[in-house]
């Protein structure tokens, strides 16, 4: 039974990370209309300073491995340091793409993302390349000494650094900043004319979403205690995409659901194996259920662009809050239409 | 009287189409300016010129005194010069409401930081514009759309919340591209009528529009384009019997 409570907290952690992702991605994407293909690229920058920040300095006695740098910061700096280093990836990565727009900004921020993975591989005193940078020191970890419950706890603090992103993505969507963005989501030149300079716009929320995406990676770190190149490859920006296209563009609430949904679709596939018919077409054929496991995902894409296009919870509108209701209840009545 | 716009050798080339080839012609504050021509005589690359969307290759354009010339669009907004679009250009999955709101001016609660933690000032100014937005919708009679997303609002229904977006602006000069196009007629008139409202109310409008018959009841001064210039502008009595506008009209036929 425990073990069940452990990998299901463990589950929700990754929700809860890919749900921050998510925002991120919302807000670049769903708000502002900017599809960015390489948003991976601002997670991982988000994890390898997370790592360096937190990582005791070489000539420290708690020093192993063989990593070069190492700051030995708090993880509430880290934090900042994440999130600072993921927005200015941002920045740049804005500066060079955001005049660009629908599949042309998809393709060269894909590349971007490539190009920055290649500089991480390849950057051995940052990252350790191929080998990775293990252990890295988790979060409150000395203040409880069962590694079990120490994954409840972790999952609090995952929960409450998603509730801050969740805050600060709902609070720019709902201002009249974020009004300003879905109008250049809608028209951008139709958003100029209206005296909006939109470059500046776009690459305020292209920051704000590496700022997200900066958090979500410190917290994947934390979560594992460990950080290697391998882990952000562009599957990682394709499963955003499917968290925020499943749970509904430019709805907050929605992208954390499509998150969650996502991880439960991908984690309970695991357990085709349980199923006796499925059991006995695998004997024959190993690569049977990992493949059964894209299929049963992608289905899951079709039947919501099928039933749901906005996602399970879509976009809603923003209307008119009334002034005043006793004005209302005086208004006329609508003529009832008689029949000649 | 100083003219508000004034348009001096504006050109603009398209590889070897000279679409807008000198055009000149002023527009005095607080008149209805019509420009209109055949297919293809420049007008809406003109209007483009004016409102910074196209650079211009030669020629300038004076605004309220100071030369505009090449200046971006959304600047030009902000000095008091907003156009609107022959095919409606709404925020479409934004509702009538938003819309409007997103085109108020000087709003500091769009400003990253003040919008996040919601500064006095901005929820001020927000208060302001929603109560220039309810007094647009009143005006222009379109208060039942407020909640509807301007996606699912009619051909007409969408000029006449272009021209709302434009009136939240306070601008000195609207620019309208076809404000009559593709709307039912019921709704021409009562655009129209709109027009002549706010130029009583002191606006200044330019105006280009293939429906002859409503520009001519509408407009104070008419300013007529061919092959991308201006072929005759004056008064609209005088201009419609001018023999040079029949030969581009009627493509050279001799009344």
């Amino acid at each position: 039974m425990t073990g069940w409570l452990l990998f299901g907290a463990f589950v929700l952690t990754n929700a809860l990370i890919y749900g921050i992702l998510a925002l991120g991605l919302n807000t670049q994407y769903g708000l502002a209309g900017q599809a960015n293909f390489g948003f991976v690229a601002l997670f991982a920058a988000g994890a390898f300073a997370t790592t360096l920040a937190v990582l005791p300095p070489p000539d420290s006695p708690e020093y192993v491995g063989t990593y070069e740098i190492g700051f030995g910061l708090p993880w509430g700096a880290a934090l900042l340091v994440a999130a600072a280093t993921a927005g200015g990836v941002a920045l740049l990565m804005g500066l060079v793409c955001l005049r660009l727009g629908g599949h042309y900004l998809a393709m060269v921020t894909f590349a971007m993302a490539q190009v920055f993975a290649s500089f991480l591989a390849n950057e051995e005193w940052i990252t350790k390349g191929q080998f990775g940078i293990s252990p890295v020191p988790q979060p409150l970890r000395d203040q409880v000494d069962e590694a079990s419950t120490y994954i409840y706890l972790y999952l609090g603090l995952a929960a409450v650094v998603t509730l801050v992103a969740y805050i600060l993505a709902e609070r720019a969507g709902r201002s009249p900043f974020g009004r300003v963005l879905r109008g250049i989501r809608e028209d951008e030149v139709a958003a100029r004319t209206l005296g909006k300079a939109a470059g500046a716009f776009k690459l305020k929320a292209f920051v704000l979403g590496g700022v997200l995406a900066g958090l979500a990676g410190a917290v994947w770190v934390g979560s594992i205690g460990a950080v290697h190149v391998g882990q952000f490859i562009p599957v990682v920006t394709f499963n955003v995409w499917l968290a925020v296209l499943l749970g509904g563009v430019g709805n907050n609430r929605g992208v954390l659901l499509g998150a969650l949904l996502l991880v439960l679709i991908r984690e309970s596939t695991r357990f085709l194996e349980g199923v006796p018919f499925l059991a006995d077409l695998a004997a024959s054929n190993a690569s049977f259920l990992p493949s059964l496991r894209y299929v049963i995902i992608g289905l899951a894409l079709i039947l919501v662009v099928r039933f749901a296009p906005q996602g399970v919870l879509p976009e809603r509108l923003r209307k008119r809050v009334q002034p005043d209701l006793t004005a209302d209840e005086s208004a006329p009545v609508e003529p009832v239409q008689v029949k000649a | 009287m100083n003219a508000l716009l004034e348009v001096r050798e504006v050109r603009k080339a398209f590889g070897g189409v000279k679409a807008v080839n000198g055009a000149t012609f002023t527009v005095a504050p607080g008149s209805i300016t019509g420009l209109i021509g055949p297919n293809g005589a420049g007008k809406t690359t003109t209007f483009d010129l004016i409102s910074g969307r196209t650079a211009c290759d030669g020629g300038t354009v004076q605004f309220d005194g100071k030369n505009v010339t090449g200046n971006p669009i959304h600047k030009l907004s902000c000095a008091g010069l907003v156009r609107t679009f022959q095919i409606p250009r709404a925020f479409q999955r934004m509702t009538a409401w938003e819309n409007l709101l997103f085109s108020g001016t000087n709003h500091p609660g769009e400003g990253f930081w003040a919008g996040l933690i919601s500064t006095g000032s901005s929820r001020r100014r927000e208060k302001e514009v929603a109560a220039q937005a309810d007094e647009v919708l009143t005006f222009l009679e379109i208060d039942h759309i407020a909640n509807l997303s301007a996606g699912s609002l009619s051909g007409g229904q969408r000029k006449l919340l272009e021209l709302g977006r434009a009136l939240m602006r306070d601008p000195k000069l609207i620019m309208l591209d076809e404000p009559f196009a593709g709307v039912a007629p019921a709704l021409t008139g009562k655009i129209a009528q709109k027009l002549v409202e706010l130029r009583e109310q002191g606006m200044t409008i330019v105006l280009v529009e293939h429906d002859l018959e409503t520009v001519m009841r509408l407009v104070d001064h008419l300013v007529v384009m061919h092959m991308g210039a201006v072929l005759v502008a004056g008064d609209p009595s005088v201009v419609r019997t001018d023999e040079r506008v029949l030969e581009a009209y009627l493509g050279g036929a001799h009344v």
